[in-house]
């Protein structure tokens, strides 16, 4: 695992280190949430404009909700950490699956 | 090292989640659970889009009938803000100050309830005025079943939020219930993970037409 | 609990097994409860062939041959072979990867409580107004027609029952990630582990399209939705795909236990290392993830259009190869070796020339053009039964024979298991050799009878009779286990002399801690490596210490309970009775209560103390 606890002489500076890069992290993450709001916004923004054609505005609204998720799931759910490998081969898997799933129930349900 | 054992702030291990191997079994139990939940979404995904705006005459409410923007928009910022909060809470459960930890999950519940609220309020809304209900037809079916199964995530995972919150209000963190409120918290980021799908596919997309 | 007293009385050990979290008792639970239904399911298999046996037969009714042929189909899947399988994977995979215990020892006693009570369930259809009658498939445009109760309790049952699968295939995988013994990587698993691990992975992506399945058939049936309803804009086509994108896995979920089993037993009985160990794991991984793109070459005639047809046959067709590269390692592992007879090894034999039969007919099912003729007729009943009985069945009876002296610690009849293997096999051939000729001379599938002078009375009696001989082969079966049973003669650690890996390794049956010390692993089939240096035992990873053990607990039977009763509410729901929404609220409460007091108990499990562990001589572990 990625943060195996250190075994420093000092524990204090330990410490001292830990809640540093803890409090370091928590930026990160709210610069991502920040990130998050903006796209959310951008594409709410999108849609109530309703000058652009569906064309248009179906992808890109799509493509910043697999940003946001993307943000979601490496920070704020912490798959960008070592160790996380068997996670995300099982994770990517479940959605390779549930895309093909979805791409069936588009193309080839007829009725 | 004994599950129940007191930490000071210089003993509590980095990852408190995964120090023990009970708690890296459910971490990583948990992180499967959450790769099987993607394929239970995207099969209730795929029905809803099989099933869209198919309905049994002319004047069933379609989706770009039905859902409005202010709505769907405050919903979003609340429960995208509760994924933040809940962040927060486990910021500091990794620097072992448990009252802090509390202190989010209040606000991270209170967001979810909030959530909640309006989606129900939402339902009754398209239930009253425009008679799209489960059983009018075949996209009312699959628009609830949809919407609601993830509506029943988030009331369950209030209810998991609550009870841990309660049971461990008097003792403080420990290596025992550590990894219990982390994939409590895992499990509130996937609720939001499958939120933003939904809020676009299902509504972005349903008002584009 | 620590349970070190070997004498018990009848109700204790009822009391015991009721709350055990131990994964080999949890191990036999599966055995019993599984061999029950798969009677059960063969009793069912022996009224078709009897109403079969002769033109014109009115030995049963159709509307209730249309209940026997939907039971048999979903008994036999879901209630007969899922749990034998998780019968071998519990009472094996941890032992053959050097670990005390599963990762999740109460998940996976609620699993088998999940299974059982789903299973009961569907069961009790037979005496609660009829049993589904729309075919193991279910497919909405005959189910939703249906009337009675029976397609509500095929729903509620196996969705009951399937959640026990997931927290299975859940449990599974963490243990094998998470719990292996020092030194055993993972290209040092057996092959048998490699499956469990494989079939897991799939068990966790098929079974929630399953889920949503039956949910929206649940909704639909129940509750008044219009999902597969077409005048309310509803499509039936959804149910085929949810359905058959579980459905084609689980026949993998299936199959690759018992090739992992077949693997373990060449290797064993032909005394040489697999051959092609790598290209085996590689083969199974393969056919895991290829089983995801194929489902739809069970829909072939559903009018899906050619660029669909073409897609999943060549899919199809390409699993083929890794199952080829299967076949011929087992028999290059036979090529060379002190190959030895015995009953499991028998069994394994029979399996390569039996296999291959259906997988050959499966490629000519894969051409999308054929199976229009093929479609619906009895060359597919004798496909899948040439692959399911042919493969599954053959390597659940293999690996029976094989582990029941480390599940039981007593050898079962050489002579019996002999009788049992030939007049099964035979039967076997005689039961579905022929249906393939009865298919192709037009007789449909999930008919109820046919008219004399068509030709096809010679080869259904032909067909009823092995059937008889394969019900024979299963009561020597029967007597064989109840025979060896009662003379109960110990064996110990390594019965056949010749095991490979580490389950080997330990007394049989193992104490309920398994290894007094964790093993360490030095290679591809660990035990066999430390016999080639003369050496009796594993050598210990760690030295003897205290032994932290999981707590028995009584909530996954009430967890499960509340389930079973919940599901008799919504079953009689649309009914308009006035007492069902009270019984799904109680059930619920039952079921959340329970899952309420585990989590807020706290369960720390128990210590084994190492003055005990030196104390207790192995054979005595017995818990």
């Amino acid at each position: 695992m990625a943060n195996e606890q250190s075994n420093s002489a000092n524990p204090n500076v330990d410490l001292k280190y830990r809640r540093k890069k803890n409090a370091e992290e928590m930026k990160h993450q709210v610069v991502t949430f920040v990130l998050m709001i903006f796209f959310t916004v951008i594409s709410f923004v999108a849609v109530a404009m309703d000058d652009f054609s569906h064309w248009f505005i179906k992808p890109v609204i799509l493509l910043l909700a697999v940003i946001q998720v993307v943000f979601q799931l490496y920070y704020f759910m912490h798959m960008k950490h070592k160790g996380h490998g068997t996670i995300t081969l099982f994770l990517f898997s479940g959605l390779a699956v549930g895309l093909i799933t979805i791409l069936t129930f588009l193309t080839i349900v007829w009725l | 090292m004994h599950a129940d054992e007191k930490f000071t702030d210089a003993t509590w291990p980095a990852s408190p989640e995964k120090a023990t191997l009970e708690g890296k079994n459910k971490y990583l139990g948990f992180w499967l659970f959450l790769g099987g939940e993607t394929v239970l979404f995207a099969s209730l995904f795929a029905t809803y889009l099989a099933l869209k705006d198919k309905v049994p005459n002319g004047e069933a409410a379609l989706a770009k009938d039905l859902f409005e923007l202010p709505l769907t928009f405050v919903a979003t910022m609340l429960l995208l803000t509760s994924s933040l909060t809940s962040v927060y809470a486990m910021y500091h459960m990794k620097n072992n100050h448990f009252k802090q930890m509390q202190a989010w999950l209040v606000i991270t519940i209170a967001l979810g309830f909030a959530f909640l609220g309006l989606e129900i309020y939402e339902f009754n809304h398209y239930v009253h005025e425009f008679h799209h209900t489960f059983t009018s037809s075949a996209f009312g079916s699959a628009f609830y079943t949809l919407v609601g199964f993830h509506g029943g995530h988030v009331a369950f995972g209030l209810l998991w939020f609550i009870s841990l919150m309660v049971r461990n209000a008097r003792r403080g963190l420990n290596l025992y219930n550590a990894p219990k409120f982390y994939i409590a918290s895992l499990y509130w980021h996937f609720i939001d993970v499958v939120w933003v799908f939904i809020f676009t596919v299902v509504y972005l997309m349903g008002m584009v037409g | 609990m620590s349970t070190y007293a070997n004498k018990k009385g009848f109700g204790a050990t009822i009391w015991d097994y009721l709350t055990t979290v131990d994964h080999k008792k949890i191990a036999i639970l599966y055995l019993i409860s599984g061999g029950l239904f798969f009677v059960i399911g063969g009793l069912e298999a022996m009224f078709i062939r009897i109403q079969l046996a002769i033109p014109n037969n009115d030995f049963v009714s159709a509307g209730f041959y249309n209940e026997i042929l939907t039971m048999h189909g979903t008994t036999m899947i879901f209630l007969a072979a899922m749990p034998l399988v998780f019968a071998l994977m519990n009472a094996v995979v941890p032992l053959q990867i050097g670990a005390r215990d599963v990762a999740f020892p109460f998940l996976n006693s609620l699993g088998f409580w999940l299974f059982f009570f789903g299973g009961v369930f569907l069961n009790l259809s037979w005496f609660l107004g009829g049993a589904p009658d729309a075919g193991w498939t279910s497919y909405a445009s005959l189910s939703l027609h249906s009337a009675g109760h029976g397609i509500d309790f095929y729903v509620l049952g196996l969705q009951i029952s399937g959640f026990g699968s997931l927290m299975a295939g859940i449990n599974f995988l963490v243990t094998i990630i998470n719990m292996r013994a020092p030194g055993m990587t993972y290209m040092r698993m057996p092959l048998f582990t490699w499956s469990t691990f494989v079939v897991s992975a799939l068990i966790l992506f098929a079974f929630p399209p399953l889920t949503v399945g039956l949910v929206l058939m649940m909704f639909d049936r129940m509750f008044g939705a219009n999902f597969f309803d077409v005048a309310a804009g509803g499509n039936t086509i959804i149910w085929e795909h949810l359905f058959w994108i579980f459905g084609h896995p689980e026949v993998y979920i299936l199959i690759l236990p018992a090739f992992g089993i077949f693997s373990e037993i060449f290797a064993t009985f032909s005394r040489k290392r697999l051959f092609g160990y790598s290209s085996m794991v590689f083969a199974t991984v393969l056919i895991g993830f290829l089983g995801f793109m194929v489902w739809a070459h069970h829909m072939f005639t559903t009018g899906l259009g050619p660029i669909a047809n073409a897609i999943f046959a060549v899919a199809t067709m390409a699993i083929a190869v890794p199952t080829g590269i299967k076949i011929f390692n087992w028999i290059f592992t036979m090529w060379g070796g002190s190959v030895k007879f015995t009953v499991p090894m028998l069994y394994a034999v029979a399996f390569i020339p039996t296999f291959t039969m259906g997988g050959v007919t499966g490629i000519m099912l894969a051409s999308a053009p054929a199976d229009y003729q093929y479609h619906d007729s009895y060359f597919v009943v004798a496909h899948f039964h040439y692959v399911i009985v042919g493969g599954v069945v053959l390597g659940l009876l293999a690996g029976i024979n094989f582990y029941w002296p480390k599940m039981f610690g007593t050898l079962l009849n050489e002579k019996l298991g002999q009788i049992t293997f030939w007049t099964f096999l035979i039967g076997f051939h005689l039961t579905f050799f022929i249906q393939h000729f009865l298919g192709l001379m037009g007789m449909p599938r999930r008919v109820f009878t046919f008219l004399d002078n068509q030709g096809l009375n010679t080869g259904n009696m032909i067909s009823t009779v092995g059937a008889f001989l394969m019900a024979f082969g299963v009561l020597v079966m029967v007597i064989n286990i109840i025979i060896t049973s009662v003379k109960n003669e110990k064996v110990g650690n390594d019965p056949w002399g010749d095991g490979r890996t580490l389950e080997w390794s330990i007394p049989s049956p193992p104490p309920f801690y398994n290894f007094k010390q964790l093993p360490l692993v030095r290679g591809l089939d660990a035990y066999w490596v430390e016999k080639m240096e003369g050496k009796k035992e594993m050598t210990p990873a760690e030295p003897l210490g205290d032994i932290h053990m999981p707590n028995s607990s009584f909530l996954p039977v009430m967890i499960a309970f509340g389930l079973f009763v919940a599901a008799f509410g919504a079953l009689y729901h649309m009914d308009d009775k006035s007492w069902t929404l009270p019984i799904i609220i109680v059930g619920l409460l039952i079921t959340f209560g329970s899952m309420l007091i585990r989590s807020v108990k706290d369960d720390h499990g128990f210590h084994i103390h190492k003055e005990d562990l030196m104390d207790d001589s192995d054979k005595g572990g017995k818990a």
